[in-house]
């Protein structure tokens, strides 16, 4: 069972600044969405509004088609995981997976037999079966995220909702965790909305990526999508890495100190604009038409590939790109710079 | 057989001057608490074991006991409840006089106790603003056992307030509202969630306001009225028997109040180091 979140024209003002502004979101059902952006962009704020823990000024939440306020806080039937975990320290990891089912009425509470059996299967879920009678203190943080979800996933959530939830781990664990929370999401199937300000979890595990900046959603779509066709120039610098070339357009073409550097561009466009071009998308090539030419002035190692950096003149910073093949030229060398793809805003 | 293991009788340690800062609080401990509890003992046991027997168990030194510790108990219990309230009001609620408040609340520390006594007993009176409704409802405060409780809930109040204070102010907003989203009602939450969170410090606070309840003189023998077998507490009796030279009387019911305070206080420890383990913190 799970539902469909709308937001319509979410707005939020904190005491000194707007931490929502005019935000619209749809969350299909069974679909799982990352909220990405830096701090302060309001993500978690949208987050908690859509929990119900945050009253909006303005703008509705619905669930399928119920307003969300006219559902109590039980009926609303949200799995929610905090960042920093907020589990019953008093309570064993048993109690607090059983908390959700304990709180019931009692003419919908499941019996003692039943309950066992349920955080039972909860604990096999999450892994952590054999670790019920632990208190949470005497867990590793990796064990408490996931004792966090199995107690928001043991009142059958029609919606799950996860702020941070890698945030405290490192880097092993958070991989594991990512990989995993992505195959117990396809097992279970709940509308699922995290929180994330790394982009390499938003785009590795969500099906759809709502990039936040100041309050409003500057891009959503595909991971795919927003990564490949960033609409303005916050998304495409805040995803991944790219250069920032002042240009001159003219004529479907961009103009780097009156050198044409891009082609193919709409021609609607002119004047002076910004070009970004990823790392990636920058090949080394022989003089010719459309091409930066350039110094190199250092060469690193970066993971798979090897990372040049290249001085242009009349250019401040350097340009960096990436080269795949093991032949690289020297220091100092000049080259030429082709580029395959680039965005102008 | 590692014998240097077994002669080991302090963990080595990284962090230097264990010795120079465990002398230090040896040799205090010993001039400031432990010479003068010994003399103490020494003292009673000066009396003679008839003596001894006989000033135990004489009904004004029981009843004076009975009526310290059962006061003091009550009064502790009293602190408990109106403590945890008023440092839950004062975390969780923003209010004019907040600030205010907060500092009123270490007055009966800082307030000499006969001035507290004095001033409370002028209030509880017969005569007194309170102790004339109380007597128009056909009840006493004042010179009753129940003047020597109000007494001591008036000295011991900040001890569960700024014990349990710091605590809650800790919890996490996040606890509150995990619990209410998995359906929990605020009843529970209170009850089952965030309570028992702050169970260690509140036992704490019990602990203080208990122990120095239990010590109490300046201000309770100025309310108390002080009639033997009524509203006399035991300090109170210490001091009557020191009037008399009758050292030894006096030291045999210190030592008695010495011994009860300090079972009690030891169990109610060992309950907190209990806790403290199943938690793992606090």
């Amino acid at each position: 069972m799970s539902v469909s979140i709308t937001i319509e024209h979410a707005h939020k003002q904190f005491s000194t600044y707007p931490a929502l502004r005019d935000v619209s979101l749809r969350v299909k059902q069974q679909e799982l969405v990352a909220l990405l952006g830096p701090s302060g962009s309001g993500k978690t704020t949208l987050l908690r509004a859509i929990a119900g823990l945050e009253e909006l000024d303005q703008g509705r939440v619905f669930f399928d088609t119920t307003d969300m306020r006219s559902l109590s806080l039980r009926d609303r039937r949200i799995g929610f995981v905090f960042q920093s975990y907020a589990l019953f320290k008093h309570m064993t990891v048993f109690e607090n997976i059983a908390f959700g089912l304990r709180a019931r009425p009692r003419h919908d509470r499941p019996g003692s037999a039943e309950i066992r059996k349920r955080v039972g299967d909860l604990l096999d879920l999450v892994q952590l079966a054999g670790l019920e009678k632990r208190f949470p203190t005497q867990l590793s943080g990796g064990q408490r995220q996931r004792v966090a979800l199995a107690r928001a996933l043991a009142i059958e959530p029609s919606v799950l909702l996860l702020d941070e939830p890698f945030g405290a781990l490192d880097a092993k664990v958070r991989k594991d965790l990512r990989g995993w929370l992505r195959e117990l999401h396809e097992r279970t199937g709940q509308t699922t909305v995290f929180v994330t300000h790394d982009q390499e979890e938003a785009l590795e595990l969500a099906d759809k990526v709502a990039i936040l900046n100041q309050g409003v959603i500057e891009q959503i779509g595909s991971p795919d999508a927003v990564y490949d066709m960033p609409e303005n120039a916050f998304v495409c610098e805040f995803l991944g890495e790219a250069n920032k070339l002042p240009v001159h357009v003219a004529g479907g073409q961009a103009f780097f100190d009156d050198a044409p550097i891009f082609g193919g561009i709409g021609l609607n466009r002119s004047g002076p604009a910004s070009l970004y071009v990823r790392p990636q998308h920058i090949k080394l090539a022989d003089n010719g038409p459309l091409s930066l030419p350039g110094i190199v002035e250092r060469i690193r190692r970066n993971g798979a590939v090897r990372r040049l950096e290249v001085a242009v003149r009349g250019y401040a910073k350097r340009v960096e790109l990436d080269l795949a093949s093991s032949v690289a030229p020297a220091i100092g060398e000049r080259v030429s710079m082709k580029f395959t793809s680039a965005h102008i805003f | 057989m590692s014998l240097a293991a077994s002669t080991r009788w302090r963990q080595p340690s990284i962090l230097p001057g264990f010795g120079l800062a465990f002398g230090t609080t040896l040799t205090a401990l010993c001039l400031i608490v432990l010479i003068p509890l010994t003399a103490l003992m020494l003292r009673a046991a000066g009396a003679g074991w008839a003596d001894i027997v006989a000033i135990a168990s004489s009904p004004r030194t029981l009843a004076a006991l009975r009526l310290s510790f059962g006061a003091a108990l009550i009064a502790a219990l009293v602190n408990t409840v109106f403590g945890l309230l008023i440092a839950w009001i004062l975390v969780r609620y923003e209010f004019p006089g907040r600030r205010l408040i907060d500092a009123a609340v270490d007055l009966p520390f800082a307030l000499p106790t006969a001035v507290a006594g004095i001033s409370l007993s002028a209030i509880y009176a017969p005569n007194g603003w309170v102790g004339s409704f109380a007597n128009q409802l056909g009840f006493q405060i004042a010179y009753t056992p129940l003047g020597v409780m109000v007494a001591l809930i008036f000295i011991g109040l900040p001890f569960v307030v700024r014990s349990v204070q710091p605590v809650l102010a800790e919890s996490e907003r996040s606890i509150e509202e995990a619990a209410a989203l998995l359906g929990a009602s605020r009843l529970r939450t209170v009850f089952r969630v965030i309570l028992p969170a702050v169970a260690p410090a509140v036992l704490t606070g019990f602990v203080l306001a208990f122990a120095r309840a239990v010590g109490e003189y300046g201000s309770v023998i100025f309310i108390a009225g002080n009639i033997p077998m009524v509203s006399e507490i035991a300090p109170l009796l210490i001091v009557i028997k020191l009037e008399q030279f009758d050292y030894a009387g006096a030291a045999v019911i210190g030592m008695m109040m010495l011994i009860v305070s300090f079972v009690m206080i030891l169990v109610l420890n060992l309950v907190q180091a209990w806790g403290r383990e199943r938690l793992g913190h606090v």
